[in-house]
């Protein structure tokens, strides 16, 4: 460190080719996701009681009439797939942004309670309140807004800190499905397959106007979040590092809370809480591209991969058939612990 | 970067909460100087450093950046002239020391980044003055205590600020990497001409390093000034509760404090009151 020499013309170059390559990387990583992404849309269109080939799939798919296959494509599986693919999405982004914000993979929406908010109004108007569709999503939005709210407040206390809302959301989480469990266990007549689907979450019976409101909203506070992202990055170094970037920390935080609870919230009213979808797709991500930078959507991708492929799994893979949610679930309760025994042994707290 | 920007505080009241931690402070920062704020713990250093980084709201007062209220100034505009590193920044995990630098650029880039050969050569030029260059594409995580806070002051280097204002930049180092820090801020004072305003908490080396001294007491400002007029036995008394001995530092010539404990004096009269015998 002796003086401040202009840098060498082969630094400039070294910083610029090592930050595009790093950055075709991550391209890279997107792209290969996205593909997989297609197959598996491809293959949950395709595979079933009665195979069809790619050629009468796409035929269903650009509206043309295909005996048989409009009826099994076009009405069972093309809305199990988009639902499964939006959900996947919107988990992916809700998850790996609260992660992000608060700096810990343990604060996903899943694990702090905002999809179990969302799950208690959707069982309670449904079981309870005899209401059905937009009503039921509109319910489950404003429960997952309010629990997040609370947990907010709970946790305030010169500034929100990560570790203190992650265990007050752990316990709300716990004392909404616990909510959950109570109504369906009361609901005398509730059919299995349904009350599930408010447990785990799952795609089954997936129809056209539970997609939409779903689709719209993935549509509109996608970009929305997006556009914070870069932002978001910077407040991992805390607020003062990112304010003295010029970031507009509290604006930023508002604005990111919403928009990821809004999509946790319109996933979870259409496939339930799937389990752990939120929690497992910002540290994929992560591992994929490594740090540094934005792993919005990465997470996203990885979060319609892993609904897509669960769902395919839990119909096809083994004897019985099983909602999505149990198969997200047996993969990412396994990985929770490696979290916390990973902590534990490195002596830090959460 | 020729333009000094100056920045002034007038009469600001801070706190958080009921809590008043400054109270009517004025402090007009010599432009293309160095600054140095010292103060015993709690005594609203670190707070006045905030104020004038926008990052607190003064509850009576106003900081004015260039004559213009910090608080009425876009948070971006700011970011240009004035960059911060505050106490403890976190390195997001897996990050690559270049990519931590880059960040540095976000107050020069418009919302749809579009990263520019001037970047480039800002975070470069960053890297070399912070002799980081070799350390270019490692992650933050594996680096040592002392890199990783020249890596940190690279990306407020890639800010191309003209005022720097650092909460402790050697906290946490050994003495080679705290005057190692402290001779590169004054290479970018004395060749940039960057006006610099630090907190610092080793006495002897604020009195070394720093063209204009400001002691804090309680919230006020006790005194300001050069370090030789600042730093007398009574300053040190008063600001710290703690006697000692001023001499000129043999190395520099500046004013270097002995502190006076009650062990270890030459004669019993130098030895501060211990408990009665």
């Amino acid at each position: 460190m002796t003086s401040l020499l202009p840098a060498r013309p082969a630094t400039v170059d070294h910083v610029g080719r090592a930050r595009a390559s790093r950055a075709r990387r991550r391209g890279a990583v997107s792209v290969v996701l996205a593909l997989l992404v297609l197959a598996a849309l491809a293959a949950s269109l395709m595979f079933g009681q009665t195979f069809y080939g790619p050629g009468e799939v796409l035929r269903v798919v650009l509206g043309e009439t295909v005996p048989g296959a409009s009826f099994t494509v076009g009405v069972l599986r093309l809305p199990r797939a988009a639902m499964g693919l939006l959900a996947g999405v919107a988990l992916g982004l809700g998850g790996v942004t609260f992660q992000t914000m608060l700096r810990n993979p343990l604060a996903s929406p899943d694990i702090i309670g905002i999809n179990a908010g969302a799950s208690v109004a959707a069982v309670v108007a449904i079981v309870w309140l005899g209401l059905s569709g937009p009503t039921v999503s509109a319910l489950a939005i404003v429960a997952a807004l309010a629990t997040a709210l609370l947990m907010y407040v709970l946790a305030y206390e010169d500034g929100v800190v990560g570790t203190r809302l992650i265990l007050i959301g752990i316990g709300i989480a716990a004392m909404l499905d616990s909510v959950v469990a109570y109504v369906i266990v009361r609901a005398a007549e509730w059919d299995l397959q349904v009350a599930m689907r408010w447990l785990t979450g799952s795609l089954n019976g997936a129809t056209w106007p539970e997609v939409v409101p779903l689709a719209v909203a993935v549509l509109v506070v996608t970009p929305a979040l997006l556009s914070q992202s870069r932002n978001l990055s910077l407040m991992q170094q805390g607020d003062d590092s990112a304010s003295a970037l010029g970031v507009r920390v509290e604006r930023t935080r508002l604005l990111v809370i919403v928009a990821a609870v809004l999509l946790i919230a319109f996933a979870t009213a259409a496939a339930g809480p799937i389990a752990f979808v939120a929690f497992l797709s910002g540290p994929i991500a992560a591992r994929l591209v490594g740090g540094g930078g934005s792993l919005m959507v990465p997470a996203a991708l990885v979060g319609a991969l892993l609904v897509l492929v669960a769902d395919l799994a839990g119909q096809y893979a083994f004897g019985a058939r099983y909602p999505v949610g149990v198969i997200t679930g047996s993969v990412g309760a396994p990985y929770l612990v490696y979290l916390l025994v990973r902590t534990n042994r490195s002596g830090g707290s959460l | 970067m020729t333009d000094a920007h100056r920045l002034d505080v007038q009469s600001v009241t801070l706190g958080y909460g009921d809590r008043t931690v400054v109270e009517d402070l004025d402090l007009a920062v010599p432009p293309g100087r160095i600054t140095a704020i010292v103060g015993a713990n709690a005594c609203g250093k670190s707070t006045l450093l905030r104020a004038m980084s926008r990052l607190l709201a003064p509850g009576a007062g106003q900081v004015l950046l260039d004559g213009k209220d910090l608080r009425r100034t876009p948070t971006k505009e700011v970011a240009r002239k004035l960059g911060l590193l505050p106490q403890s920044p976190i390195a997001p995990e897996g990050i690559v020391v270049a990519d931590l630098v880059s960040r540095g650029r976000h107050p020069h880039q418009r919302l749809v980044a579009r990263w520019t050969p001037e970047d480039d050569a800002a975070v470069a030029e960053a890297l070399a003055a912070t002799d980081t260059t070799e350390l270019a594409d490692r992650p933050v995580d594996e680096l040592s205590g002392g890199q990783r806070q020249r890596v940190w002051i690279a990306m407020a280097l890639a800010q191309q600020t003209d005022l720097l204002l650092l909460d402790e930049p050697t906290t946490f180092l050994d003495v080679n990497h705290q005057v190692e820090v402290l001779d590169l801020l004054t290479d970018l004072n004395r060749l940039r001409g960057t006006t610099i305003v630090m907190v610092l908490h080793d006495l002897n080396l604020a009195a070394r390093y720093a063209d204009h001294l400001v002691a804090v007491r309680q919230g006020r400002l006790h005194s300001s000034g050069e370090p030789g007029q600042v730093l007398t036995a009574a300053c040190v008394e008063q600001v710290f509760g703690m006697r000692s001995q001023v001499i000129p530092d043999p190395v520099s010539g500046k004013p270097m404090v002995l502190p006076i404990g009650r062990h270890h004096a030459a004669s019993p009269l130098e030895a501060a009151p211990g408990l009665s015998r």
